[in-house]
């Protein structure tokens, strides 16, 4: 019998991930969207740099800040009680980061993309930016966000190196799919490793195709 | 009152430009901006609405300060009571013409102004439309009745006929007109089109390169001799022809051609492509009943 686990925590880890995502990233793109502020390039370079790192630096990294041999490991572990080696937040805390700029680039370019004036237009009727954000801009850039979530969520479910580093091979606490197929192979359970790999493959396909149609109709209509 | 007294470096095509303003604009009135583009007429109503901050000076709108450098006030676009008509015309693209309208109210203002809008604008039968649905002429009207929706004290329109064509110019001119006289604004306006200048507006201001180079009232302005003409049209010369000892000229009055004899001596000065006033005494005028 298949053990379901490393599944259902992988599709844990990406629905938390991409929900803590979603609000952390909405204010930091607006701020990126709009800022002229010389500190911009550099918050710009550090969301990106997950794209270009290889996930084991990345990983290593936290493994070394949130060890608790160091102050700042343990300050977390004592302060919040939260143990961050090598257990389920850590890795919610370290695919939060590596998925990050899945989530920013497309609502940044979303909201650049909107002419200025749509939201000087609410400015001049005396509407404030939260207001202006959440009821004019965000409204209107619901392609972007829909690509930001599933991204996010897709890069997650797709995470390897970060994962391991940072989280080990717990079953049931840190073991993801993506660990459990490398090893079953490991093990040569070939078979094993073809379920799960497959079922990843259907599920991701669906999840992609299922944007590409939506945003599809979407930009048919913008264009008419 | 309206008083503006700033100075704004700007980039313009050809390098820095510094705009400067020493205005002092009567309430009520109805005002066109007038000028080249790159002139600096967007610039000038981005920082009388807040959109844009000035470098220098003052703006005070009937005795109170929405812009002083010295004192360090500067009022966010927000706290300003303007609507303002966009050249694209900024319509909200995920709300109705309704919705678009009833965001545009302020907090606890009644929704009765957004009615009253809807029906003088003639807004009704598109009011649960999208604007992506609509024409160039339609959404002008939603954008013109949007920014009256909060009820401002001031309008300002950025060309905002520009890119419609003559009809529907015409019946906006009414629009503009009707509201600008009905909730008591005082109104400013971008325009190129000199017969719509003269139409609406109680004084026009030139811009030159972030100068004012010259205001007044538009008759004085655009017409250079007095003519106490009982009726008056603007319209283009489209064609001059010399007909044994006189000219006639071929003019073109909104969608009417008309000729109009000329001058030996005046026809010097006039030339295809130039605006005219065709202003007659009407002594002996005829009247001719409309059927229906």
């Amino acid at each position: 019998m298949i053990d379901w686990s490393p599944l259902l925590l992988t599709f844990e880890l990406a629905a938390v991930t991409t929900i803590i995502l979603l609000v952390i990233s909405i204010p930091l793109s607006a701020w990126l969207a709009n800022s002229k502020s010389r500190l911009k390039p550099v918050i710009e370079t550090l969301v990106s740099m997950p794209l270009v790192l290889p996930p084991t630096v990345l990983g290593f990294y936290f493994l070394m800040a949130f060890s608790p041999n160091n102050a700042f490991g343990e300050w977390i572990n004592e302060w919040l009680g939260i143990k961050l080696v090598f257990s389920f937040p850590g890795l919610v805390v370290a695919s939060v980061l590596y998925s990050l700029p899945f989530m920013v680039h497309p609502i940044q370019c979303g909201l650049s993309g909107l002419p200025i004036s749509i939201k000087e237009a609410a400015y001049v009727m005396g509407k404030s930016k939260l207001t202006t954000l959440f009821r004019v801009q965000l409204p209107n850039i619901k392609p972007a966000l829909l690509t930001g979530i599933v991204l996010s969520f897709a890069h997650t479910v797709g995470e390897f190196g970060v994962v391991l580093m940072i989280g080990g091979n717990i079953p049931g606490k840190t073991k993801v799919a993506s660990i459990a197929i490398y090893d079953e192979v490991e093990a040569l359970n070939y078979g094993t490793a073809n379920v799960y790999s497959m079922i990843l493959f259907a599920i991701t396909f669906c999840i992609l195709l299922a944007v590409y149609l939506v945003n599809g109709k979407h930009l048919k209509k913008l264009g008419r | 009152m309206i008083v503006l007294n700033i100075d704004k470096k700007l980039l313009a095509a050809d390098g820095e430009m510094n705009l400067g303003l020493n205005l002092t604009l009567e309430k009520g009135q109805l005002i066109t901006l007038y000028g080249e583009s790159g002139a600096g007429k967007t610039s000038t109503l981005r920082l009388l609405s807040g959109l844009m901050r000035p470098d220098h000076g003052k703006i005070i709108v009937n005795g109170k300060t929405w812009f002083d450098s010295d004192k360090k006030i500067y009022l966010p676009p927000q706290k300003r009571n303007i609507g303002f008509v966009f050249q694209d015309y900024a319509l909200f693209p995920n709300m109705t013409v309704l919705e678009n309208l009833e965001f545009a109210l302020g907090k606890g203002q009644d929704k009765k102004n957004v009615s009253d809008l809807i029906e003088i604008i003639e807004l009704g039968t598109l009011q649960h439309r999208k604007p992506e649905t609509l024409s160039g002429g339609q959404k002008q009207r939603v954008a013109l009745a949007r920014a009256l929706a909060e009820r401002p004290d001031i309008l300002l329109l950025d060309e905002p006929l520009a890119a419609l064509d003559a009809k529907i110019r015409l019946k906006l001119q009414d629009y503009i007109q009707r509201t600008h006289r009905e909730f008591g604004l005082t109104t400013i306006l971008i325009s190129h089109d000199i017969g719509e200048i003269i139409k609406l507006s109680d004084h026009v201001i030139f811009l030159e390169k972030g100068n004012i180079i010259r205001q007044g009232n538009p008759d004085e302005l655009f017409i250079n001799s007095n003519i106490s003409g009982k009726f008056k049209f603007t319209g283009e010369i489209l064609k001059i022809e010399q007909q044994e000892i006189v000219y006639i000229a071929t003019v073109l009055i909104q969608n009417s051609v008309v000729k109009v004899i000329v001058q030996d001596s005046e026809v010097q000065d006039l030339h295809v492509g130039n605006k005219v006033v065709v202003a007659t005494k009407a002594f002996n005028p005829i009247l001719y009943k409309i059927e229906g």
